[in-house]
């Protein structure tokens, strides 16, 4: 038992030091190299516009459940018109980047697994490398740099969308005054949580692709060796998204409160 | 051109090559035979620096290769070009993508002149045509033709092979053994081809190396291999299993 548990252990610190090793690189990549841009136009569109109606449903129907429940518990107290308000400071601090962040890493970061994957066990990496490209600089840095453009532009979308739902939702459903539902909205949501969002939204963009592409250019041979390292991305991305979350939330509210 | 001394590589506990030391002169054709699953592959793709041996070296043109990380060795595989084993195209691109590939990444030359050069090598491997074709389109054998296109338009020095006829029927795989002589001819590579089959052994070797038992066990021309009286070689050479061992 305790073997197993060290070589876990011991195969879990390969990993990190491994996808550490490929964040170095993609970075250094990055600021030496001159971008595709039709690479990574494709990836953006790949990414953000392929995932509209992803995001455009999670975005709206966790926007109008949480302002029914909101609602529903607020109206025993007769703070109505504070629905909309708690619903967007969620939707942009939290549930926006983090849901989008989970959408995403099941769609994008289950297909940049899957295509690297079969890329690997076809021997296509290797040819890449004898055609004398780095495969961090042809496949992970479009990849990433689709990411971080589309991810923050996707839950900013959610934002919104989420926004609006509940809105409708309280003034349709909950009989709530419109123009009270909206003031409060702007006077308790302040700039800073947008930023947060914005601010997660990057990470959680980076996250995504860095897992990827790293379970896609390591992972086993044949079939069941990219259905591995498939379901393993979307696992770990998300896990790691959601501790991410929790430590980004203290970092950033302690930043945001100092200033 | 090519030397390897003490080359060693484990996976895991299991011992693929141990020792393994030879010399290639430019211009010269090898062609190294052996048991599948013996180690030719794993001995060829340390040769341009896509697997990092346990110990030993690889040198090319008197340069070690070994201890040179992936941005480094990209310089030395630009004297490179290998034809992998199922072609390895790259399965979004067309054919005309995937031959122009080097130039188009590095833009070095206007496109009009990628262009003109992946016909001129589409022509040279009896392909002419075929730009606008994807993979999936193509047989075995235009695959491995699309494949060699794509390992010499930027005209290496040194041509690997990885079991080129393999999965082809009798009359393709005679067409790529006269496709890889006409390659060596005209453009005066330095050939190494890692195969199992005697016919094309005979046909593209000056040189052949066996590898048994992890090392290189004999070595000499075709004529020298092919009168061996070596039990081994014979055996290799005749394809005669032993009873006592299994061969699955």
């Amino acid at each position: 038992m305790k073997q197993r548990s060290n070589h876990w252990l011991a195969e879990w610190l390969e990993g990190l030091g491994r996808i550490t090793l490929l964040a170095k690189e993609s970075v250094h990549s990055l600021f030496t190299l001159k971008v595709a841009w039709r690479d990574l136009l494709y990836q953006i569109y790949f990414v953000g516009v392929k995932s509209q109606s992803v995001v455009l449903i999670t975005g709206a129907f966790t926007g109008m459940v949480l302002a029914a429940q909101t609602y529903i518990q607020f109206h025993k107290v007769k703070m109505d018109t504070a629905t909309l308000a708690v619903v967007s400071v969620s939707m942009c601090s939290e549930l926006g980047p983090v849901l989008t962040g989970l959408m995403l890493a099941g769609r994008v970061g289950a297909a940049i697994a899957a295509e690297l994957g079969t890329m690997r066990v076809t021997e296509q990496i290797d040819a890449l490398r004898t055609l004398a490209t780095h495969p961090v600089d042809y496949l992970v840095v479009p990849r990433l740099l689709a990411l971080h453009i589309a991810v923050p532009a996707l839950t900013a979308e959610s934002m919104s969308v989420g926004i609006g739902a509940g809105y409708v939702v309280g003034v349709y459903w909950g009989g709530i005054d419109p123009v009270y539902l909206w003031y409060n909205m702007l006077r308790y949501t302040d700039p800073s949580e947008v930023i947060v969002g914005m601010i997660k939204a990057l990470v959680f963009g980076g996250i995504v692709a860095m897992i990827g592409c790293y379970k896609g250019m390591s992972c086993g041979e044949g079939a069941e060796g990219v259905g591995r390292a498939t379901t393993e991305a979307v696992v770990y991305s998300s896990i790691t998204i959601l501790i991410t979350n929790f430590f980004l939330t203290l970092a950033l509210g302690k930043i945001f409160h100092t200033l | 051109m090519i030397e390897v001394r003490g080359l060693k590589k484990s996976f895991g506990s299991n011992v693929i090559l141990d020792g393994v030391m030879f010399r290639i002169e430019k211009g010269e054709s090898v062609v190294i035979i052996g048991r599948s699953g013996g180690g030719k592959s794993v001995l060829l793709k340390h040769l341009i620096g896509l697997l990092q041996p346990d110990a030993g070296q690889v040198l090319i043109e008197g340069e070690d290769i070994v201890p040179m990380n992936e941005r480094e060795l990209l310089r030395v595989r630009r004297k490179f070009g290998m034809l992998f084993q199922g072609a390895a195209l790259f399965d979004s691109m067309t054919v005309a993508e995937n031959v122009g590939f080097a130039f188009r990444r590095d833009r070095s030359l206007p496109e009009q002149e990628v262009r003109r050069k992946v016909a001129e090598v589409l022509e040279m491997v009896d392909l002419p045509g075929t730009e606008d074709k994807k993979p999936a389109e193509l047989s075995g054998g235009m695959k491995k033709r699309v494949g060699l296109a794509r390992a010499i338009i930027y005209q290496p020095a040194i041509v690997l092979y990885d079991e080129p006829t393999t999965g082809l029927d009798p009359m393709a795989a005679d067409s790529i053994d006269h496709l890889i002589l006409r390659v060596r001819d005209r453009l005066d590579v330095t050939t190494v081809v890692v195969t199992h089959d005697m016919r094309s052994t005979r046909r593209l070797g000056q040189r052949i190396m066996m590898l048994h038992n992890k090392r290189i066990y004999a070595t000499g021309t075709p004529d020298q291999m092919f009168q061996s009286e070596d039990p081994i070689v014979r055996r290799f050479i005749e394809g005669v299993s032993d009873p006592k061992e299994l061969y699955f």
